[in-house]
């Protein structure tokens, strides 16, 4: 992946939620906009966003993926930043738009927006600089880097930059950190015997690091992970790496 | 016969423990190895780029490079033949056969001679096929598929491979001692070298301008079955060309750094005319099968025929979480792992093997070190689509042949809901209302289910709290 060239810091900026993060984990959605908007910029949540479009690429249905697409790219106009809280989504708007509209007469706005397309922590570290001041108890984390924000997005030191800023917070690495968790999307419905392999030595793999909590930057893998681990009564809860980011360091109430 | 299915081999094989020990032992070593290898990230990026580059540019002008090959070998006295099916190669090693009057013949590993099924073939027919790879060996003894591209046996431990060869061999004792079980296979075949009418062996490189064929081992026994009988018969796949002999020593350097973490092999054989007047050893004959098999219509496609770049290394199942977990057997292919839901597919057609393809987490760790850059995951994904096309019209075989109604149903559904602002909004409060009340236990949420808990959907949407605190639509 060539280095990214980032820009200084904008103004404004879109948030993409995902659709993850809409039905499932808001409060996630809601700490990456605060983080946003703590760093003084203005930000605008089109709420006639949906979806990026990838469980029906993934699934092999590029046509009902291009409708999906089709309808968000115009709710993404502005020339400005649009901040993805997901390696996954993030990266198919990244990497995938683009090919996804070869030929079509929408090809030049899906590129140009795919270019505005910023995972949250990349944005957090590149873009904005972000100095964050722990203001919690001490507490033993560990992180698990999806596939697609390693991977694709070539993101691997960035959340842990963010976390190691928060100096009660004890991270403890996973022994297989690169491993996939067996999430895979539809993968864990389709091949449901493989995926539960997966991610019960993922669990067994948070389990041995004896971290409080597992912390994620994509929802999809913490829906696995975490549904593991609670299967199997572990004591390890799991948060999205935005809220945990802003629950450390607000002052609440 | 019934249908190959990768879900039903795969749950059964990734609750045998036994196996599942094997094949995690053995990648974590291979893993390892590589990455000792390549400790120079800017090395391994160059290197990988010019292994892309080299064999891109060969795929680029195959058919011409293919002519430039039989004309060099024709000129080293090399006999060439071209097979269109899998059928036809296999009737023109029997036709060699039967010309030099060869009943019993050794094999050096070869992935093309095991798409062929040719021991399969010449037993029927009456020919006695050994294999002289140490682990090709030792499967055909047990009358097992590889489930390696280049440790064929690596799903059998020691004790296993013991027990077989104590039960097979006669006279053989059971021993534990790696050595010890070398040396009986070793007594074995080297008996059957001298004996043999013909060798047989596969081909890593085949160079067009020279006429050079390259074979790359770590046992001798290529060696031996290419100079020891008085026939040599190579078969190989015709994407396997390159064009010059400069490219294959990059080829070379990526494939056995990225295979077994060797810096070289012990043996590295280069092929490129049977014995001349005045030598005194190597085969009196020498000929050469390039094998089609649905390879043109590969190379064909632009975004596909990069599946033809492949060299073999077996890097990308070395490094895959789902292959480490189940096995090459899962596959019930001749390749598995991620170049094999690639490639597989491709050759038998989606109608036969449409399943592969949607193995996969998507997850890269391949394409992440696979030496010659295939985007796997590009082409997994592409070949969801063809296997699930509204029309079936693409030079892909078998294209539309796993479109299944309900599920197509079910994402215009989704396609609906998610490409109106209006009706998201909509149906996604319904959801975070309701959506905990659906039964965990119905499929395909019960597969889920079976080891974690239900995902629960927050009593409020991210655009709902959005809306309340205040942050601009627009
Ligand atoms: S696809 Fe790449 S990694 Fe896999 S065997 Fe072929 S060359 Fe090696």
């Amino acid at each position: 992946m060539p280095d990214r060239i980032y820009p200084s810091q904008p103004e404004s900026v879109y948030f993409y939620g995902t659709c993850l993060v809409d039905l499932f984990y808001p409060d996630a959605g809601m700490a990456g906009i605060e983080l946003l908007k703590r760093e003084g910029l203005q930000v605008i949540f089109p709420q006639d966003q949906s979806c990026c479009g990838q469980p029906a690429y993934n699934s092999g249905y590029r046509e009902e993926a291009r409708a999906v697409v089709r309808s968000q790219l115009a709710l993404f106009s502005k020339p400005i930043p649009i901040i993805v809280p997901s390696g996954s989504c993030a990266s198919m708007m990244r990497n995938r738009f683009p090919d996804l509209f070869e030929g079509d007469p929408d090809e030049s706005k899906a590129v140009a927006l795919s270019g505005r397309v910023f995972e949250l922590t990349e944005f957090l570290v590149h873009v904005l600089e972000v100095d964050l001041v722990d203001l919690g108890p001490p507490v033993n984390v560990t992180w698990h880097g999806s596939c697609s924000m390693q991977r694709e997005m070539g993101l691997r030191e960035e959340p842990r930059q963010l976390l190691q800023q928060l100096n009660q917070v004890q991270l403890t690495p996973l022994e297989r950190e690169r491993e996939c968790c067996g999430f895979g999307g539809t993968f864990s419905v389709k091949l449901p015997e493989i995926s539960s392999a997966m991610a019960k030595d993922k669990a067994d793999d948070v389990r041995r690091t004896g971290a409080q909590i597992l912390i994620s930057g994509d929802c999809g893998c913490m829906m696995n992970i975490k549904g593991t681990l609670e299967q199997d009564g572990a004591p390890v809860t799991a948060k999205h790496i935005a809220q945990f980011l802003w629950e450390r360091t607000h002052e609440s109430g | 016969m019934s249908q190959a299915d990768f879900r039903g081999a795969a749950s059964v094989a990734v609750g045998d423990v036994q196996l599942r020990g094997n094949f995690r032992r053995a990648m974590d070593g291979l893993m390892e190895k590589r990455a000792a290898q390549f400790t120079d990230a800017d090395e391994e990026g160059r290197l990988r780029a010019l292994g892309e580059s080299i064999r891109s540019r060969s795929l680029a002008r195959l058919p011409e490079l293919l002519e430039k090959l039989e004309a060099s070998c024709k000129r080293n006295g090399i006999q060439v033949h071209w097979a269109e099916t899998t059928a036809d190669a296999n009737q023109t090693v029997m036709d060699i056969l039967k010309n030099r009057g060869a009943r019993t013949l050794v094999k050096g590993k070869s992935m093309v001679s095991e798409e062929m099924e040719l021991n399969h073939f010449l037993e029927a027919e009456g020919i006695e096929a050994l294999e002289s790879d140490l682990g090709e060996y030792i499967i055909q003894l047990a009358g097992e598929m590889p489930s390696h591209i280049v440790m064929p046996v690596i799903h059998r431990n020691t004790g296993q491979i013991a027990e077989l060869m104590e039960q097979k061999i006669e006279g053989a004792p059971y021993t534990e001692d790696a050595d010890e079980l070398c040396q009986i296979a070793r007594k074995v075949l080297r008996e059957k070298f001298y004996r043999a009418d013909a060798g047989v062996s596969g081909v890593n490189f085949a160079v067009a301008e020279t006429g050079t064929l390259c074979l790359v081992e770590n046992e001798g026994n290529g060696r031996m079955s290419t100079t020891a009988p008085r026939t040599h018969i190579a078969v190989m796949g015709i994407e396997k060309v390159v064009e010059h002999l400069q490219d294959v020593p990059p080829l070379l350097s990526l494939l056995t750094r990225s295979a077994t973490g060797q810096h070289i092999t012990t043996y590295f054989n280069m092929i490129s005319s049977p014995r001349r007047p005045g030598e005194v050893d190597g085969p009196e004959e020498v000929h050469l099968v390039l094998l089609d098999n649905g390879r043109s219509r590969i190379v064909s496609d632009p975004e596909l025929k990069a599946t033809l770049r492949c060299i073999r290394c077996g890097a990308c199942m070395n490094h895959c979480p789902v292959y480490t977990r189940v096995g090459g057997h899962a596959y019930q292919a001749v390749i598995p792992g991620p170049i094999g839901k690639i490639l597989t597919p491709q050759l038998q057609g989606l109608d036969e093997r449409g399943d592969l393809p949607f193995g996969s987490t998507l997850c890269n760790a391949c394409v992440e070190v696979c030496p010659v850059k295939i985007p796997i995951v590009e082409l997994l994904l592409r070949l969801r689509a063809e296997a699930n096309s509204p029309t079936g019209d693409s030079s892909v075989k078998g294209s539309g042949a796993k479109r299944d109604k309900t599920e197509a149903l079910l994402w215009s559904g989704w396609q609906r809901m998610h490409a109106s602002g209006k009706l998201y909004n909509s149906l996604s409060r319904v959801l975070a209302k309701t959506g905990n009340l659906a039964p965990g236990f119905m499929p395909p949420l019960s597969g889920w289910t079976a080891t974690r808990t239900k995902p629960r959907f927050a009593s409020q949407t991210l655009h709902q709290l959005a809306r309340k605190r205040g942050v601009p639509d627009e």
